[in-house]
């Protein structure tokens, strides 16, 4: 038996390493938590002088004036709920259906080169669709679908009033239709792997019974993983909310509200990536900032919802298994 | 009790209870295991073997819901009683899973990670050790030309009895074995058992298994567990033969289980 | 009309439908590499490589910004990594009990898809408005942010996936934890961890927001990490949005590198480590 004072003070000594090794571990955890109240405590900091100033005046005013130093948070706001609004909208049945092949459709050699090339579209940088938006997909769109929305939908009573104007290319639609192709990788890939954990011998009974393919993913997949899809979009709409450069090159960066989508307009992102270094005066600055950092408490609140619904859907079939 | 050597007690359970949370998986469990022999727990899944067995090396102090109560007498020093240094004691109790666990490094880095845990030896006095110990463990002539290779890399049968080899490295006085030879092949199980037999001259062996031949094969005590309970102990001719239990009897025979 | 018609036609209408969502996926993918190779491609030469970057209507390259770009994720790579992995190491081997590790899976989880531009924003107010300018090393750190999660998610799931009988087998040799940790449940997902971290390289070779407030640019050479450094990122942004006809199509090549380099670097991911990681 090894109980001599020199194993002792050895295994004090590696009783001490373990303790140091574990506390620096958990340190680093703490760490990222500590990123988190950091990053929410500085920009509350920085957008003191701007709540002070404006209160919440900042909410509902859509002035944008560096030079008289008035500043109001509509335009950048209605911007990022547009745009995202409408790549959510594109992007929803977009994704499910490239989920939809992925899981049932495709042939099984296929499978992985086509999710990867998805993959891969959500590997490219933003600045590039950014630049991609810009030079190449905003012309043709002022050539194409702008003039036909002006005919067509213009008219119209109601949603008349979100086609209006020149088709110039860049505006709030072209990012919007920008951002849903970005974000299309994400909500394909949660919805393929929520689509995954269905139990095979659920969807086989259904098949037994005669279903078609859709019928089993309309009534068996899309119920059983309906949580999981939402977490999903929620996390494409999180994505989408915080886009920066790709929508800075395309929205037009004009500081004026107009409901229509075909109008240049700003989103918080591209009104920070475009003015911040630019901005002179403590309070345009720190408008800019309180801006950062209501879009960060926004894309928190969707993130965070969606994680919640994640989880709740993990939970579940780890329960079950 | 020294008259003969298969009365000394090498490992004492008193009565032991066990909670996985708030289920009960052991009850009141009291046994001698004695020193320089093969014990052997048998069962039906889930009776408790494998947590009785985990229990004497205080594996389950690594998951936070798992408790213990009683005590376990090894050698004089009970080692549930929390002032033991569970390291340095598991230096002492070599242990062997189900599944065969060759760390993610060379043959001879496998058994040397045991050893230089405890102990500090140079160059070549650890390549005797390895050497040494892969030769207690039957392995020696398969890989003493590859030992720089991934333990990885060897066979089912050969992964275990290098695993086997790790345990003995480090010189401890007791082998647990938890379902050895259960997913091996019948030849590396034949291979394993010899093994068993050859290394109780020098080691307390205590083997769980679900396999009842294995059981008559290779121990001298055996012990029948059931819903937590340890309804028989006693020499494994006699456990065999002629059991004292109704429910004993059922088990071996085949009526149940 | 037959009911089985019926259901058979809209069955035949939405998986139709279901293939032209991925057609409609893959065409992007296809139209925006094409036009990185169209507009990029013609304008490569070794002067991209060699001469730094140019005042509009002169001859010049990207080297300044090429070699920025290499300083600042090496170093945000090496500031972020170690971080990552103990904080990862803590989700996966400590984290059975308290409330630390649930919180901090949660907020990583969640930092993970937050806005890299408010990333910036955070340490533009804790760096470059204490200190007073632009730097290699802000960016770096700003970087450092957005590899941390990706190495803590990787990190975290490459750990669980090491079965536990091989830390009871290490435990039962009389191993302490950090000994079984760094011996062996670190070594036994060594490659899934390499694959997080190639990951959390190929996402911030491309980030611009965040480097846009804390590095900023550089228009000459510059190896001093405590200056503003240039990088090809923001170089892309600047040279887009200008009206010089030269400045563009030096973008595009600069465009050209960065998604080829990233695209590779996903895939060579992929190949190295085939199972695969979420990090959504």
């Amino acid at each position: 038996m090894i109980t001599n004072s020199k194993s002792e003070s050895r295994e004090k000594y590696q009783a001490f390493i373990d303790a140091g090794f574990k506390h620096t571990t958990r340190f680093f955890a703490f760490a990222v938590l500590a990123l988190l109240a950091g990053i929410i405590a500085e920009l509350f900091i920085g957008a003191l002088p701007s709540i002070k100033a404006f209160g919440f005046g900042f909410f509902t005013s859509s002035d944008w004036d560096p030079v008289n130093v008035q500043f109001g948070s509509l335009v950048s706001v209605y911007g990022t709920l547009a745009t995202s609004l409408i790549a959510i909208l594109i992007g929803i049945p977009v994704s499910f259906g490239i989920a939809l092949y992925l899981t049932e459709i495709s042939p099984p050699w296929l499978k992985r080169p086509l999710g990867v090339a998805i993959e891969l579209l959500a590997g490219i940088p933003s600045i590039i669709y950014g630049m991609w938006g810009l030079f190449v997909f905003a012309p043709k769109l002022a050539d194409t679908l702008q003039p036909w929305l002006i005919d067509h939908l213009g008219p119209l009573p109601v949603i008349g009033v979100l086609f209006q104007g020149a088709p110039m290319g860049i505006g709030m639609l072209t990012a919007g239709i920008i951002l849903a192709i970005m974000i299309i990788p994400f909500i394909a890939s949660v919805m393929r792997d929520v689509f995954e954990i269905v139990p095979p011998t659920l969807k086989e009974s259904a098949y037994a019974v005669g279903c078609t393919t859709w019928e089993v993913v309309w009534h068996v997949v899309l119920p059983y993983t309906r949580i999981g899809v939402v977490g999903g979009v929620l996390l494409g709409l999180g994505r989408a909310l915080g886009e920066t450069m790709a929508v800075t090159f395309v929205i037009g960066n004009a500081q004026h509200l107009s409901f229509s989508l075909l109008d240049p307009g700003s989103s918080i992102a591209s009104t920070l990536a475009n003015e911040f270094n630019e901005a002179f005066g403590k309070v345009y600055t720190s408008a800019l900032i309180e801006l950062g950092l209501i879009m960060f408490l926004i894309t928190f609140v969707v993130l965070a919802f969606s994680k919640l619904l994640l989880y709740k859907l993990s939970k579940r079939e780890g329960e079950k298994s | 009790m020294e008259s003969t050597k298969s009365q000394k007690a090498k490992i004492e359970v008193r009565n032991l209870d066990f909670y996985y949370g708030k289920y009960h998986a052991l009850r009141s469990i009291n046994l001698s295991i004695p020193e320089k022999m093969v014990t052997a727990f048998i069962g039906p899944s889930g009776c408790g073997k494998s947590t009785l067995l985990r229990t004497m090396n205080c594996m389950y102090s690594l998951y936070p819901h798992q408790r213990a109560a009683g005590e376990i007498v090894i050698d004089g020093e009970n080692i549930l009683d929390g002032k033991r240094d569970l390291n340095s004691l598991r230096a002492r109790i070599g242990m062997v899973f189900q599944k065969p666990t060759p760390f993610p490094m060379s043959i001879y880095d496998n058994i040397a990670f045991g050893v230089k845990l405890h102990e500090r030896l140079n160059r070549s006095d650890m390549d005797d050790r390895v050497e040494w110990a892969l030769k207690k463990a039957a392995l020696w002539d398969e890989v003493k030309d590859k030992l720089k290779q991934n333990g990885n890399s060897l066979s089912g049968g050969q992964q275990q009895r290098l695993c086997i080899a790790r345990g003995i490295a480090v010189k401890p006085e007791v082998l647990l074995l938890d379902e050895p030879a259960s997913a091996l092949d019948p030849i590396s199980t034949a291979k394993v058992e010899e093994l068993i037999t050859e290394l109780k001259d020098d080691y307390t062996i205590v083997i769980v298994t679900h396999n009842m031949q294995q059981a008559a094969r290779v121990s001298d005590y055996t012990a029948y567990l059931y819903l937590g309970e340890l309804i028989e102990f006693g020499e494994t001719t006699s456990i065999f033969t002629t059991p004292k239990q109704k429910a004993t009897e059922d088990y071996i025979t085949g009526r149940f289980g | 009309m037959n009911l089985y018609t019926k259901r058979r036609i809209i069955n035949a209408v939405n998986l139709s439908l279901s293939m032209a969502a991925m057609a409609f996926g893959l065409f992007w993918l296809g139209w925006i590499l094409w036009t990185l190779i169209d507009h990029g491609f013609s304008s490569i030469s070794m002067d991209v490589f060699t001469k730094i970057t140019p005042a509009p209507g002169s001859n010049g390259g990207l080297l300044n910004a090429i070699a920025g770009s290499l300083f600042m994720t090496v170093a945000g790579i090496a500031i972020g990594t170690p971080i990552g992995i103990f904080a990862g190491i803590y989700l996966a081997e400590y984290g059975q009990r308290g409330w630390l590790a649930p919180a901090t899976r949660f907020i990583n989880d969640i930092l993970l898809s937050a806005p890299s531009l408010v990333i910036g924003l955070f340490v533009y107010q804790i760096f470059v408005a204490s200190t007073h300018h632009f730097s290699g090393w802000a960016g770096s750190f700003a970087l450092a942010l957005i590899v941390i999660p990706v190495v803590v998610r990787t990190t975290e799931n490459m750990l669980k996936l090491v079965p536990n009988s091989l830390r009871e087998a290490a435990a039962a040799l009389g191993a302490h934890q950090w000994r079984v940790i760094l011996f062996v449940t670190l070594r036994a997902s060594k490659a899934g961890i390499v694959t997080g971290i190639l990951l959390a390289l190929s996402r911030i070779s491309g980030e611009t927001a965040p480097l846009l407030f804390t590095a900023l640019n550089n228009s000459f050479w510059n190896a001093n990490m405590n200056a503003p450094m240039a990088n090809l990122p923001v170089v892309i942004f600047q040279f887009t949005m200008s009206p010089y006809d030269d400045w563009h199509k030096l973008a595009w090549v600069g465009a050209l590198l960065i998604t080829f380099g990233v695209l590779g670097l996903n895939i060579l991911t992929r190949v190295l480590f085939r199972s695969k990681t979420n990090l959504h």
